[in-house]
């Protein structure tokens, strides 16, 4: 079966002195979840715009491949781009307080996308909106069509968002950090929600977060991203069995897990911040936070094969863990 | 909704009183009226009957409270040049006023939204600093001197049109460029900065997800949000023109309210001067009410409030 999303080599810089994307390459299959994780600041957002379509006028976007379905989107207009967004692959956004538009009612604002993409009345689309909000698990949802977002908690609206992006089904959802502004009980709800529909579906989901646990719960696959490229990728049993990249490690050191962090000791952390990279660095972004980093470093970085689907970018060998345990 | 309107109201009520209250004190602040009106020749003996005729030997709070009266009931006086009833004067000339002004609030608004949003859209481009310039120009022209030249360029070389009076309604369209000149600058940044602000938004980015077209982007989503401080600006602009036209009218010889305040004033006849400032700000606080009503249309956030 071929891949619903396919991007190698994707490339994003800000002019000339910021590249915040380097070199990603994913594949995403029909009804998989791909987590992308890192900290603020690695690129996961702007890697998730390049896909869309949205960067700023002041971006540059470069890929090899990227391919939705049998579109290259890198030749495709922005007219052409317009007409698969909203309607097969979809949007959703960290902010759901600011993400609506405050002028228009909640109805208004999901009968739009349905009629640009479908061409139908707006009675059509708005039974549709009813629909959706229902399966979102909003209740009385004429109400909600009618009224303006400020009317709307921030779990409504993020409700509202999720219920938009998929009023055209698409294959394809991207959700950038959809319940980081959210408070946990919600967190929860939105997540289920997210599962549920993509189970119903047969949605691909490609979930932006920095919260580990969200990956442990959601992932099919999961991609480490660290100051603009995917540092290690594998499925996300592997990923959390056998971590290999140091600052995959490091990242899941710092997760408390019940029975296994002990009051006396200290929680994980890694030193340092994400560096700001510039489009000539040469070697691993990580080496100056990084225990195992050496000279080589510095120079170009292979990207090595743990098994079949896991793979990471580091010089150490797959088996170093096992030193380092001992 | 009603609430916010019904609050609105009563505020430019009291704004109206105040008005009354400054329009009548100023007239009285200029000098004794008396003297003005009986003239450079009159003996103190005339002085002194005008004086009594006019009522101004009464104390200030009674006049005052007089004059309101009559004015609440329509009636304004009587003008002492015209020897005619003030409302009647002001009532024949606002429509050329009123006219001229909205002539000029349309071809400013035209002229402004447009620039306003291109500039926007090309931030920091070549065209959106040719604009700003353009703008620039705008606010430092001195409308009596555009009058002029316009009067020049477009009356007299090229004859297109009349150069004073109001017997068509080409005789507005010069005049009213004046007006709208100077209200285009303000009128244009404003709609510039709302929106570079409104296209940054994250709603704006949404409407982008859902794969709407740059138009509807543009003029749907974002306009309507930066519409919000245009349209009391548009008002207030209004209120401008409908006063500041004296000048205008002076240049184009069109006898509005303009120019009868400017006759009025030379000629100290201070029942019309009081009775066209009272009238001019309560259109201007009507503008501002307009303007409120129109902003809890554009924005739902308002009518909660």
């Amino acid at each position: 079966m071929s891949p619903v999303l396919e991007a190698g080599n994707l490339r994003v810089t800000f002019g000339t002195s910021v590249a915040a994307v380097r070199g990603v390459s994913l594949t995403m299959n029909r009804g998989e979840t791909h987590c992308l994780v890192g900290e603020s600041g690695c690129g996961k957002s702007v890697t998730a715009l390049a896909i869309m379509g949205l960067l700023s006028r002041t971006a540059h976007r470069s890929a090899d491949i990227l391919r939705f379905h049998d579109y290259d989107l890198t030749r495709l207009s922005e007219r052409g781009m317009a007409r698969l967004r909203g309607d097969r692959i979809a949007m959703i956004f960290q902010e759901p307080m600011t993400s609506l538009n405050p002028a228009y009612t909640v109805g208004s604002q999901m009968a739009e996308v349905f009629q640009r993409h479908r061409r139908v009345s707006r009675a059509t689309a708005l039974d549709r909106a009813a629909e959706l909000l229902q399966r979102v698990g909003i209740t009385a949802p004429g109400l909600r069509l009618k009224q303006y977002p400020h009317q709307l908690s921030g779990g409504l609206r993020q409700r509202v968002m999720i219920s938009m992006a998929l009023m055209c089904e698409p294959e394809l959802l991207i959700a950038d950090e959809p319940t980081t502004a959210l408070d946990v009980t919600v967190q929860a709800q939105i997540l289920r929600l997210l599962q549920n529909l993509q189970r119903e579906l047969g949605l691909s989901l490609l979930l932006i977060t920095h919260d580990l646990g969200i990956v442990a719960r959601m992932a099919d696959r999961v991609s480490v991203m660290y100051a603009g490229e995917i540092v290690e990728s594998a499925p996300a049993g592997a990923l959390f069995a056998a971590p290999t990249h140091p600052y995959t490690r490091g990242l899941l050191r710092c997760i408390p897990v019940p029975r296994q962090v002990r009051r006396d000791e200290p929680l994980g952390s890694i030193p340092g911040v994400v560096p700001r990279i510039a489009p000539d660095f040469v070697g691993c972004s990580f080496r100056d936070r990084c225990a195992q980093a050496m000279p080589d470093c510095a120079r170009h970085v292979p990207r090595q094969r743990a098994t079949i689907d896991h793979d990471y970018l580091c010089r150490l060998p797959t088996d170093w863990t096992r030193a380092e345990a001992a | 909704m009603l609430r916010f309107l019904l609050r609105r109201a009563v505020l430019a009520l009291l704004v109206c009183l105040t008005v009354l209250v400054i329009s009548f004190a100023l007239t009285r602040l200029s000098g004794d009226l008396a003297i003005s009106i009986a003239g450079p020749n009159a003996t103190e003996q005339d002085i002194a009957t005008v004086r009594k005729n006019y009522g101004l030997d009464r104390p200030l709070p009674t006049q005052f409270v007089d004059w309101a009266v009559h004015a609440a009931e329509g009636d304004l006086g009587r003008s002492y040049l015209y020897h005619a009833p003030v409302a009647g004067l002001i009532k024949e000339r606002m429509p050329i006023t009123l006219t001229l002004g909205l002539t000029g609030l349309v071809i400013a608004l035209v002229v402004a939204i447009p620039l306003g949003v291109i500039a926007a859209m090309r931030e920091g481009s070549l065209l959106d600093r040719a604009i700003g310039l353009l703008a620039l120009f705008g606010q430092a022209m001195p409308s009596f001197w555009l009058s002029l030249v316009l009067i020049i360029w477009l009356g007299l070389n090229l004859q297109l049109l009349p150069i004073s009076g109001v017997d068509t309604w080409q005789g507005y369209i010069m005049p009213g460029i004046v007006l709208a000149f100077s209200a285009i600058p303000a009128l244009m940044r404003l709609t510039r900065a709302g929106m570079i602000d409104a296209l940054s938004s994250d709603y704006i980015r949404t409407a982008r997800a859902k794969g709407l077209s740059s138009t509807k982007i543009v003029l749907k989503h974002a306009l309507r949000n930066a519409a919000m401080p245009v349209v009391s600006v548009a008002a207030v602009q209004l209120g401008f023109m409908l006063g500041g036209s004296i000048v205008i009218e002076a240049v184009f010889a069109l006898h509005g309210v303009g120019y009868l305040a400017w006759e009025s004033i030379s000629k100290n006849d201070f029942p019309v001067v009081q009775a066209v400032v009272l009238i001019l700000a309560i259109i201007y606080i009507g503008l501002t009410l307009l303007a409120d009503a129109m902003n809890a249309v554009l924005d739902p956030r308002l009518r909660a409030a």
